[in-house]
């Protein structure tokens, strides 16, 4: 049972760093900012859920379970913000040229 | 295993830390700053220090950089800059810092072994503490006088940011809200201070026995009252406001008044009674935690920038 | 010595030393006052690392490494970011034009 749980966690976790990986990829090959914030977020939202969801067999109580899905659920928030903003700053960058 | 994943977070440190001084664009240079915070984070938490990892990456990386941040906005064109140096005496300086590096290098390869250490003390009395955390006890009990300096020293630290406002404008409030509030942004800090007071209030009690505390509890509610400051959803205080002014003593006024108790109920100045020791500490940092948050935001805000009303 | 380069955060320290280095190069070499309190931050980190390396020597009772050090280093990061604060105050004031730093209107009522 728990070598199940392992092996769940560790695909998951690994295609969420993969996730990361093609996301810091973008990051450093894009051409401007907007793609490179398309690509940065997926690896943010998808990346950093498949990790979540990855380490959630690990944990030791629901409570910790829980904490976990807090941790996504806030970074999801905070990334959709700083995404938005920077690409309202690219918008209006670009009016004002 | 471990050791390559150490070297590639040392690698990236010293990369960042070189991206800092020689990238011309300070702004770059201040966001890789931020970068270099977080992973900083990581090897506080390689080193086995959760509690300093979290005040690392709350106050050294996430607050100095808003700090920066603000400030690189504030100055960009406007900064103050020395002469260049010359070729030679840029040499001479980076042989110098190298040399202090390389002799730091040697004094941490030669420490003395076995290590001196005094984590089987502090274990020792922990228990007279009710504490289960010994961080939390070297903070709050074996070396409180510390502690307490250290928060007068923010709060002096405070009064200096402060007496920088022009004397017309002296008691005013600052200004943290900028021209216009992006919506995305008053959408967050309508949504976000709520789970953050609820996470640092959690921080704040869970301190005393797993790793967090005062300092942690505070920066991340210092954080949420600046969000609600930059939103516009509530204006800053004014500096001579009497609420702000409780909240921002009230934390080393406790402590001292504790500490001075000490005399009376105990062995001494800062020493607690035996039975009441959990729950003095439990008082004393929640005040502190109030205190920290307030002057952590009016450190970020700054100087008055309005006349007082 | 290469033995007391694989002890627990022996590398850490080293890391720590070399910061030292790089930020103390910042603070006396660049032009830029704003980073030199950036470089000024980063001799700080060097300096808790080394601390930090410190500590986890001290491992002992149970405990991954001694606390006395770590609480040192909390404390030290507060006061790092406050004397940040003061500075950073500082120069702001020190890139105000003239006329705005000293404003004539009169106070107003209390």
């Amino acid at each position: 049972m728990s070598s199940l749980a392992d092996i769940v966690t560790v695909v998951l976790v690994a295609a969420g760093a993969l996730l990361f990986l093609a996301g810091a990829l973008g990051l450093l090959r894009f051409p401007d900012t907007l793609s490179r914030l398309h690509a940065i977020s997926k690896a943010d939202n998808l990346g950093l859920g498949l990790i979540v969801i990855g380490l959630l067999p690990q944990a030791a109580s629901i409570a910790d379970g829980l904490k976990l899905l807090c941790i996504w659920l806030l970074a999801q928030l905070s990334a959709a913000t700083a995404s938005q903003l920077l690409a309202r700053a690219v918008h209006r960058g670009r009016a004002g040229r | 295993m471990m050791l390559l994943f150490d070297l590639a977070l040392v690698a990236s440190l010293l990369a960042l830390a070189v991206h800092v001084v020689v990238e011309p664009d300070e702004r770059s240079g201040i966001i890789a700053f931020l970068a270099f915070g977080l992973l900083l984070g990581l090897v506080w938490a390689r080193l086995a220090a959760p509690d300093v990892a979290l005040t690392e990456i709350a106050i050294g990386g996430g607050g100095t950089g808003v700090l920066l941040l603000r400030a690189e906005a504030a100055i960009r064109g406007r900064g103050k800059h020395e002469e260049p140096m010359t070729r030679t005496s840029k040499l001479a300086a980076a042989m110098g810092c190298a040399a202090i590096s390389v002799g730091l290098g040697f004094a941490v390869l030669s420490f003395a072994s076995p290590a001196p250490t005094l984590a089987p003390t502090a274990v020792e009395a922990l228990p007279a503490t009710g504490l289960g955390n010994p961080v939390t006890a070297v903070l709050l009990a074996y070396r409180a006088l510390d502690t307490l300096l250290e928060k007068i020293v923010v709060l002096l630290a405070l009064i200096g940011v402060w007496s920088l406002a022009p004397d017309a404008l002296w008691g005013g409030a600052p200004e943290v809200r900028p021209s216009a509030v992006p919506d995305p942004l008053a959408y967050l800090a309508r949504v976000l201070p709520p789970f953050g007071v609820v996470i640092g209030v959690y921080m704040f009690w869970v301190g005393a026995d797993a790793p967090g505390g005062t300092f942690q509890a505070g920066t991340v509610l210092a954080a949420m009252w600046l969000l609600v400051m930059m939103g516009g959803l509530r204006p800053p205080p004014e500096t001579a406001a009497l609420p702000l002014r409780l909240a921002l003593a009230g934390g080393p006024v406790l402590f001292l008044a504790i500490a001075f108790l000490g005399f009376a109920f105990a062995d001494g100045f800062l020493a607690y009674p035996k039975a009441l020791a959990k729950p003095l500490i439990v008082a004393i940092e929640a005040a502190l935690t109030v205190s920290v948050a307030a002057a952590l935001a009016m450190l970020v805000a700054g100087p008055a920038r309005k006349a007082p009303s | 010595m290469m033995m007391a380069a694989l002890q627990p955060g022996a590398l850490f320290g080293l890391c720590g030393a070399a910061l030292v280095g790089i930020g103390l190069f910042a603070v006396v070499a660049s032009p830029g006052l704003l980073r030199r309190i950036v470089g000024c931050n980063i001799l700080g980190a060097g300096i808790f690392l080394v601390f930090g390396a410190v500590a986890r020597r001290g491992a002992g009772a149970g405990f991954a490494a001694d606390p006395v050090p770590q609480a040192l280093v909390i404390t030290g990061i507060v006061v790092a970011f406050s004397a940040s604060a003061l500075a950073v105050a500082l120069l702001k004031r020190l890139a105000e034009p003239a006329e705005e730093a000293a404003p004539a209107e009169p106070r107003g009522g209390s």
